[in-house]
């Protein structure tokens, strides 16, 4: 595309948006910064959610269709964790680790066993998806469950400018967010196993061909890449809630982020975060009822322009 | 030489040249026999069969099970031969065919007044498979921008944005409610919705999309498909538009897609989120899956299948508990047998036999 060309459309996008930004502060101020922050904790939730998702697909071509069931699983351990122990931070890590476990067992056990062959491991965590949805709305029913902040976060963080209050667990996840991503950036670019990750996303067959064990770490991948879906879940419980059908949503986001995005990478996960969670909650604030054709349109968009996502690289 | 002859000589040829290779052709193509003389005892007794069966089921079953089955076979098979024949594994069709049946409920009457057009039932339907043979293209065009894995997970990404479109929207798509009351018109002194008509009524779509594939698949355009599922970049070298058949392809199942879809929102009745949400985009997969992708036989194969298992899963299980059965005869067929009951069937049929140099092949799903 010629220089003239981008600048065109890059206008096409910008301008519109800049109005509508003009038009929204000018209207009503609060309603457009607290539309900011709701959008950037949202992402900041979609993001850890869908690093996962992109992790395990980068490494392993593997789309992992389960990850909203394994959101909603660490979600509902999270939640009675935190009913039992009174513990936010043992919840979090158990969600983490509930969904690492079953995530580590579906790659030991199944997937290690039909290497190579993308469409089928897809269709099994599809039929893998249906089943543990349906073992939850069995084991715990399908009534909805709201986890309460812990007190330390609980309540309204006051005397903000503009917005005057804002929830203190909320504002807790901007930079949760951040610090997930850093700690994902360091993990994959300054450790042993990162690099082998690393090596692995680029050419699985020359990562084998140096000796690593390659089933180690696409087991170590899909527990983390889980791991943050169950750990996701856990923040869920308390931004969201947990209800059947939460897990399609999330499922749905992740996909969406990781297309837009681009897909095995993390930090186009966090762009597509960031994109997708503002275009929906401004998209629910100011026009609910069309909402979602706004993601659809970021879809078809980026989809048209870059079709492997804004951040993709060939495969 | 003719161009039947021309044809079947080409078909001979590429079912033998498949033989040898690791990717096998479907089956009817793998045995030369059918093509030369296509009727066989087999077809005849399934015909009978299918016209014998209304008469000595009751009702409920002509209606809930025969022309079910039927109906979600059709979209099915839209997958079919999307997937099997074009490598591109859709779950939209089930959007197609619910955008199908919301275009029938918006364009003809439903008990949703103030929306419904109330147009004739033949400019309904007419606009209603324009639509969504159109929005078949579409969604193709954007899924072939990218390849393989790919197409699953947009497919699947368009498919929930257009349920949940259909959950908020009030003005078009009356939000969670749907349309109720959308029936087939009453033609000829013949009301359609009784169990009889309407099992002939979407038996004769049925028959009529079998065959359309059946044939499509032998004309240039499907066996262009399937080398472009083979091997897309070789056919591009040899000149064809791959990204042009694939959206073709997408078309053509869009409209198989969304004459189920209208066959299917006569049968229900009615139409809402639900009928075009994430566990019947998945339903559609299952079914193709379970029949086998390697034959347009398989999707009503394995629309009968999920259809019993639905219907009496009630007996021999609780209710509730449904999902988790098909989940699991999914998964066991998944793993277990991946071309479906269809290449469960070949397997034993091979052992049976025991043809020696011939092992299972494995197309259809990889």
């Amino acid at each position: 595309m010629s220089k003239f060309w981008k600048w065109f459309w890059g206008l096409v996008l910008v301008v519109p948006l800049a109005a509508f930004a003009i038009w929204a502060i000018w209207d009503n101020t609060k309603l457009f910064f607290i539309t900011l922050l709701n959008g950037l904790t949202l992402s900041s939730l979609y993001f850890i959610v869908a690093s996962g998702f992109t992790l395990v697909f980068g490494l392993m071509r593997n789309v992992n269709l389960a990850h909203g069931s394994l959101y909603l699983l660490g979600g509902y351990t999270g939640y009675f964790v935190a009913e039992a122990t009174g513990y936010f931070v043992l919840a979090l890590a158990a969600g983490f680790l509930a969904a690492a476990l079953v995530g580590l067992a579906m790659q030991v056990s199944i997937f290690r066993f039909m290497p190579g062959q993308d469409l089928r491991q897809t269709m099994v965590t599809i039929g893998l998806s249906i089943i543990i949805a349906d073992l939850l709305i069995w084991g715990i029913g399908a009534t909805v469950h709201q986890m309460s902040a812990p007190d330390w976060l609980a309540g309204p963080l006051r005397d903000l400018p503009v917005i005057t209050a804002y929830s203190k667990y909320r504002m807790a996840l901007l930079p949760l967010g951040i610090l997930i991503g850093v700690l994902l950036w360091l993990f994959l670019n300054r450790t042993r196993v990162g690099m082998m990750i690393r090596a692995g996303v680029d050419d699985r067959a020359m990562l084998a061909a140096t000796g690593v064990n390659v089933n180690m770490v696409f087991a170590v991948t899909f527990a983390i890449g889980a791991g943050l879906a169950g750990f996701g879940g856990v923040i869920g419980a308390v931004e969201l809630s947990m209800v059947p059908g939460e897990d399609v949503r999330l499922l749905l986001a992740s996909l969406i982020v990781v297309i837009v995005g681009g897909m095995g990478s993390v930090t186009g996960a966090g762009v597509g975060a960031i994109i997708l969670g503002t275009a929906e909650t401004y998209g629910l604030a100011y026009a609910p009822t069309y909402s979602v054709v706004f993601t659809f349109v970021i879809l078809v968009l980026v989809l048209a322009f870059r079709p492997r996502g804004i951040l993709g690289r060939p495969a | 030489m003719s161009t039947a002859a021309w044809r079947n000589a080409i078909n001979a040829g590429a079912g033998r040249l498949a033989m040898g290779k690791v990717v096998v052709a479907p089956l009817q193509e793998a045995k030369p026999r059918a093509i030369q003389n296509p009727v066989r005892l087999h077809h005849v007794v399934v015909l009978a069969a299918l016209l014998v069966f209304p008469w000595v089921a009751s009702p409920f079953v002509t209606f809930q099970i025969g022309a079910q089955s039927l109906a979600l076979g059709l979209i099915a098979l839209s997958l079919t031969f999307l997937g099997g024949y074009g490598g591109m594994i859709s779950l939209a069709q089930m959007t197609v065919a619910g955008i199908a049946g919301y275009m029938v409920g918006i364009f003809g009457t439903s008990g949703t007044a103030e929306i419904s057009l109330g147009w004739p039932w033949w400019l309904g339907v007419a606009l209603a498979l324009a639509i969504a043979t159109l929005a078949g293209a579409f969604i193709g065009w954007l899924s072939v921008r990218t390849e393989g894995i790919y197409t699953i997970m947009i497919t699947l990404a368009v498919g929930v944005a257009f349920y949940y479109l259909c959950l908020q929207n009030y003005s078009v798509f009356n939000v969670f409610q749907g349309f109720q009351q959308v029936h087939p018109p009453k033609l000829f002194g013949i009301n359609w919705r009784d169990p009889l008509p309407f099992y002939h009524l979407v038996l004769f779509w049925s028959l009529a999309g079998y065959f359309f594939v059946k044939y499509l698949l032998r004309a240039p355009f499907g066996i262009a498909l399937q080398g472009i599922r083979d091997n897309p970049r070789r056919m591009n070298a040899l000149g064809f538009h791959v990204t042009a058949h694939r959206v073709a392809a997408y078309a053509v199942a869009g409209f198989i897609a969304a004459v189920g879809g209208v066959l299917l929102v006569w049968y229900n009745g009615l139409i809402t989120p639900n009928s075009a949400g994430t566990s019947w985009l998945i339903n559609i997969l299952i079914i193709a899956v379970l029949g086998g992708m390697r034959h347009p036989m398989g999707p009503f194969i394995g629309a009968i299948v999920f259809v019993l298992l639905q219907t009496f899963a009630i007996d021999l299980i609780d209710r509730e508990r449904f999902n988790l059965v098909i989940g699991g005869v999914f998964l066991a067929i998944v793993l277990f047998s991946p071309d479906g009951l269809l290449g469960l069937w070949a397997a034993l049929q091979a052992r049976f036999t025991r043809r020696s140099g011939f092992s299972t092949p494995i197309g259809g799903i990889r």
